[in-house]
């Protein structure tokens, strides 16, 4: 019933005349409708706590976390969970729990910033690519089909060892391998609209090709968008983890989820589970938080679209 | 004629493969040649001097253009030479030779084993939505994407070598008690079979489920997402509901009508499959120290034996063209329509 | 009159489960159907005529359920028959066609085998006759060398071809009783006539009974006995067909039956409750000055397309695709004229490119003594001419920007173009051009899925006039709405014209819709001009032969 009053979710059967109360701003209508998704749907709002929780480790980690997590302690040493430690200590008596909340900024850094290259360069070319057509296109689908013709993890591994081992050329390379997906949606996205009725009523009001493009067709494509944008964070975070994992990019001692996974696995062989399994669970919660965010953004942002 | 149309579409889908190829074979290229820094000491390796680097910077054609290097490096590729690896000595295309089997034969492995789970729990799910069988998909797809393949496989060892004890030490394709089988295919697991070893082959099984199934895992949760979206689809479809309303048996609408038209968006997301497979099996090699050439790529990075990590990529790239050039056939093969529309 | 109904549905209710709660789709409905009986269920959309035929064959989907009536179908019960007893009755006893033939097949299926799947379901045949009698189905519904096609797949057949192959299927069994929920909506004209002759013959011919489920009265009026109007989910009337049209007791059939276009009728006789003031629109007339002139004149307009897969293939199919093949017709100042023609005729591409959205291969397009046709699509925004020529959608949905609310869609060509800078001057001028649509000024700030189907109709009409055009193209702008609301928006779009003195092409596929409306009529077939006359000699003496097969094909109630 919560979706009826505000008049945006409704069945074709009951469309006829909405209930829309009297000269409401956009804004407040919006705020509205993200609490009435947060509150209907437990599931989203969880995902908003856990984002709260992984973005106030990553802003304030430092701050709050109880050691140094480069301090090591020779006295320390492999100490399993305690109150004293609460995810217990690694082999040079670093405290793991302040390390993974610390890992935390690095790791948003690398996705965040990965994501958001490629998400400017990609919805750029795949929106002129897909309105206007023609060599244009070509050239950019001839570019995404290059890169998707790797396994992306694998060209990713290429690039960094390419460029050379630094945290900068993991973020690059994860927004290369990144590019095609946001320059195929947005292409897509705004390929369909580009006849669509609205777009020719524009352009008989006199609405130029930059400003149709710009003002009326990519305010339409960016709420599928914004879903791939969490769903991807998710992937970004995933696979800038495996390739510290595997040696590339963050160097020991820097605290970081994957090299401290990595550096864990020579030890879950004897028992000592607590070195990898407590940060492998912070990379879970990382993807699992902005994976259940893309579900939720659909909700908000496409309400007709629901599954 | 109706065969000879899908021979001449089948043609055609191969030399669509080739833009692929070419663009691989440059972005290789560029990956070891047109960078910043000076390529002769990345595949001299760290221990070389000026004069190794001087020799490797001639043997690479260095001091020419890079049209003419690009040209040297075609002739090299088409006589199968990918350089010499500085840590082992041997070429690089004879160690990948070797260690390609291994590969294979897991992500193989791994990709079966999810589709016998995911295909079946996403038609489930479809068929029975918001039971508990849905909701259980629903779970293990979120929950799947979310799992880091590495963390999944650590955890694997950890139960089921370390605590529970019925798993054998992750150390590569065969405990050291058993000689490998006589060498055919390359594939332990049929090797072992034709010589009749099946002493062995339990040996080999025993290796390969724990990293099969870390990958497996990891491969489920878009095929299952998939399957059950497509079947949702598809079930909702007119002509479902006109083959329901001829009185076709559940069987009938269910395989011969759904499904086989479900299957179609499944294969053709198959390729992403592929990719995030690739990808995760350099992982699960790791852990597992499984003798793949992911592997191989690995201990290279750490060496910087810059010559092994592009052959690798090239080769891994060459794979996965070959894969979805398969996808291309099966979805060729199932899809009337294909074709058509040119 | 036999004693006991072939099929008896009685206090029928069915509901669906939403997000929102239970909605009752169907209430109450009761409905009997007697042997060899034809009965025509009509309703607009959302009356819950579909939703009965679903509840009849027991597949509706998961969210509804029967919630309260009865079913019989010669005396077997099937609101509780078990799924076992459906199946039999299903395509056996009670078959049913679709509207949408093409989706309505399965795409990855030779179509002959779709028709054994029936055949062997029911044992009608064995593996060893089943292609024989599938071949004989093919025939039996006039498919043209039924041999080859008992092998193609549905996309190789064309819809009116797609919707033969459902008939087969549904007849197949020989059934009882056939359920065809809106099976011609979609095929043209002369499509629909042969596919509707087609069932009343086989339907006949083997003395089954029919509901035949339908918005459009006439074609109901045409083929039915009797007929059953529902609004709401309920049933208003019940009468025989010839009874409904000439004496319709319940308010909402009168309004549904003087909202349908017919031969003889004028506009104004349309609209429901015809108030005093609304005197007819004043006929346009042909100035005295012979010599006046045209203020769109369009001479061999060509354009071609190339072939698909035309390069793939090499030169030997090379060519073109001839879309529109060298038409030419004036429009005068304040003339009406109706561009009519089936699917695929070339109308919509004329259209486009009189509205200079689409750049012709060749000819000329001269409006208001300038050749506009020569200035590229592209370039058109910024032309003087733009805001002499403006459009108005087939899409009232489509063809509004979701993300903008009503008052900033019409708004938008007024500052892009008009001259406005001022938020309120435009708010000024968008009330004005609200009131002339007679749009209320407190829908203009809601967002188009906030509107009805009418309503967005409006904003669409209003933001074509916002420039005051000279000639306004009307894109089948009625062809999404209901009879009823499609009176409403013709009449509208009549007063506007005597208020403006526009010039209209009115581009439809209805003959009887295009009648109502403008002055000449010019009738297009496969990109070509067969005829062009005014509206009153194309109705009562065509010349052209695809003219007459068009009006023929247009149902006629009896009157």
């Amino acid at each position: 019933m919560q979706a009826r009053k505000d008049g945006l979710a409704m069945p074709v059967a009951i469309q006829a005349e909405p209930v829309v109360p009297k000269r409401e701003t956009g804004v407040s209508r919006w705020l509205r409708h993200v609490r009435h998704v947060l509150t209907s749907n437990p599931v989203t709002l969880l995902a908003f706590v856990l984002l709260t929780v992984i973005l106030s480790a990553a802003i304030l980690g430092p701050a709050l976390v109880p050691y140094d997590p480069l301090q090591t302690n020779a006295s320390q040493q492999m100490k399993p969970p305690s109150w004293a430690h609460w995810f217990g200590t690694d082999q040079l008596g670093r405290d793991v729990f302040s390390r993974v909340v610390v890992a935390a900024r690095l790791d948003l850094i690398i996705s965040v910033a990965a994501v958001a290259l490629s998400f400017v360069f990609g919805s750029a070319l795949g929106a002129v690519s897909g309105y206007f057509g023609g060599w244009c296109d070509k050239l950019v689908g001839r570019l995404c089909d290059t890169i998707m013709a790797f396994p992306l993890f694998v060209l990713a591994m290429g690039i960094v060892a390419a460029l050379g081992n630094t945290v900068d050329n993991i973020i690059y390379a994860t927004a290369i391998i990144n590019l095609p997906f946001y320059v195929r949606m947005a292409r897509a996205e705004v390929n369909v609209r580009r006849n669509a009725g609205f777009v020719q009523a524009a352009r008989l009001s006199g609405n130029s090709d930059w400003r149709i493009l710009a003002l009326h067709i990519f305010p339409n494509a960016l709420p599928p968008m914004m879903v791939q944008i969490s769903l991807n964070m998710g992937w970004a975070i995933l696979n800038a983890a495996g390739l510290s994992f595997i040696g590339l990019g963050v160097r020991p001692p820097t605290p970081e989820w994957g090299i401290m996974v990595a550096e864990g696995a020579n030890y879950i062989v004897s028992g000592e589970w607590w070195l990898a399994v407590f940060p492998g669970l912070a990379l879970m919660l990382a993807v699992f938080t902005f994976n259940l965010l893309g579900d939720g953004l659909r909700d908000i942002v496409d309400p007709q679209r629901r599954t | 004629m109706a065969s000879a149309t899908k021979l001449r579409i089948l043609g055609q889908r191969s030399l669509q493969a080739l833009p692929a190829l070419v663009g691989i074979i440059i972005v290789t290229f560029v990956l070891t040649r047109a960078l910043p820094g000076d390529p002769a000491v990345y595949f001299a390796g760290p221990a070389a001097d000026a004069r190794s680097i001087a020799e490797i910077r001639k043997q690479l054609g260095l001091d020419r253009t890079l049209i003419e290097q690009f040209g040297i490096y075609l002739r090299q590729l088409a006589q199968g030479d990918l350089g010499q690896s500085i840590s082992t000595g041997q070429p690089v295309i004879k160690e990948l030779v070797n260690r390609l089997p291994a590969s294979i034969e897991l992500t193989l492995v791994a990709l079966l084993l999810s589709a016998l789970v995911a295909i079946p729990l996403g038609i489930l799910a479809a068929t029975r939505p918001d039971t508990w069988v849905d909701h259980l998909c629903r779970f293990v797809t979120t929950a799947g994407v979310s799992l880091p393949t590495f963390f999944t496989g650590i955890l694997l060892v950890y139960v089921f070598y370390y605590l529970l004890g019925w798993a054998p030490a992750p150390m590569g394709r065969l405990n050291v008690m058993y000689l490998s089988p006589p060498h055919v295919t390359g594939f332990f697991t049929i090797d072992a079979l034709l010589a009749g070893d099946l002493e062995t082959l339990r040996a080999t099984l025993a290796q390969l489920i724990l990293p099969a199934t870390t990958l497996g895992l990891f491969t489920l949760a878009p095929l299952a997402r998939m399957t059950r979206g497509s079947m949702l689809q598809v079930l909702g479809s007119d002509f479902v509901r006109t083959a329901r309303a001829a009185g076709l048996s559940g069987r009938k609408v269910l395989f011969t009508y759904a499904f086989r038209n479900a299957l179609l968006p499944v294969i053709t997301t198959l390729g992403m499959v592929f990719s995030f497979t690739l990808g995760a099996n350099v992982l699960v090699e790791k852990v597992f120290a499984w003798p793949g050439i992911g592997s191989y790529a690995i201990e290279a990075l750490v060496v910087s034996d810059y010559a092994a990590v592009q052959g690798f990529v090239l080769a891994m790239a060459i794979l996965f063209v070959a894969l979805n050039l398969v996808i291309d056939v099966a979805y060729t093969l199932v899809d009337p329509r294909v074709g058509i529309e040119g | 009159m036999t004693a006991l109904p072939l099929l008896h549905v009685s206090d029928l209710t069915v509901e669906f489960q939403t997000r929102n709660g239970t909605v009752t789709a169907v209430s109450s409905v009761d409905l009997t159907v007697a042997k060899g009986e034809t009965v025509g269920i009509v309703g607009e959309s959302g009356s819950g005529k579909s939703v009965t035929s679903y509840a009849v064959m027991r597949i509706l989907d998961r969210a509804g359920r029967i919630a309260d009536g009865t079913v019989t179908f010669s005396g077997i019960e099937l609101h509780n028959a078990d799924d076992e007893v459906m199946r039999e009755i299903r395509g056996r006893e009670i078959s049913m066609i679709f509207q949408n033939p093409r989706a309505a097949l399965n795409p990855i299926r030779r179509v002959g085998e779709q028709i054994e799947d029936v055949l062997r379901q029911h044992a009608q045949a064995t593996s060893r006759n089943a292609r024989e009698k599938a071949i004989d189905l093919l025939r039996l519904v006039r498919i043209n060398d039924p041999e080859a096609r008992y092998l193609a797949f549905p996309f190789e057949l064309s819809g009116g071809m797609c919707q033969r192959i459902i008939i087969a299927i549904a007849l197949a069994c020989r059934p009882r009783l056939l359920i065809a929920d809106e099976p011609t909506t979609g095929l043209d004209v002369t499509t629909q006539k042969a596919v509707m002759d087609l069932v009343v013959e086989l339907t006949r011919a083997r003395e089954m009974s029919t509901v035949l489920i339908t918005h459009d009265l006439g074609l109901a009026a045409q083929y039915c006995d009797r007929i059953v109007v529902m609004e709401k989910g309920r049933v208003v009337e019940t009468a025989p067909a010839r009874r409904i049209f000439r004496a319709p007791e319940h308010p909402y059939t009168q309004r549904l039956m003087s909202a349908t276009p017919r031969p003889g009728i004028t506009l104004r006789d349309l609209l429901p409750n015809r108030p005093e003031a609304a005197a007819p629109p004043p006929k346009w007339q042909r100035s005295p000055d012979a010599t006046e002139k045209p203020i769109l004149s369009v001479v061999d307009l060509v354009k071609e397309y190339p072939r698909a897969g035309a390069k793939a293939r090499g030169a030997e199919s090379a060519g073109a695709f001839r879309a529109v093949d060298g038409i030419s017709f004036d429009i005068l100042p304040g003339e009406s004229v109706g561009l009519v023609g089936e699917s695929g005729c070339g109308k919509s591409t004329t259209s486009a490119m009189v509205m200079r959205l689409l750049d012709p291969t060749s000819g000329t397009i001269r409006f208001e003594d300038r050749d506009i046709g020569a200035i590229p699509a592209k370039n058109f925004a910024r032309d003087p001419a733009r805001s002499r020529l403006q459009m108005v959608f087939q899409d009232s949905t489509d063809s509004l920007n979701p993300r903008f609310t009503a008052f900033r869609a019409i708004a938008d060509p007024l500052y892009r173009i008009g001259g406005v800078t001022r938020e309120a001057q435009a708010r000024a001028q968008v009330e004005r051009l609200a009131d002339q649509v007679v749009l209320p000024h407190d829908l203009l700030d809601r967002f188009p899925h906030q509107l009805s189907g009418g309503q967005k109709a409006r904003v669409g009409i209003a933001r074509a006039i916002a420039l005051e055009p000279a000639l306004l193209v009307l894109d089948e702008p009625t062809a999404a709405l209901d009879v009823s609301v499609q009176a409403i928006v013709l009449n509208l779009l009549a007063d506007l014209k005597a208020e403006l003195g526009m010039s209209y092409l009115f581009v439809s596929h209805d003959l009887n819709v295009v009648r109502l409306l403008c002055d000449r009529v010019i009738v297009m077939q496969a990109g070509r001009i067969v005829e062009q006359a005014s509206a009153e000699e194309i109705m009562t003496s065509p010349r052209d032969a695809y003219t007459r097969e068009l009006l023929a094909a247009v149902p006629r109630p009896p009157v």
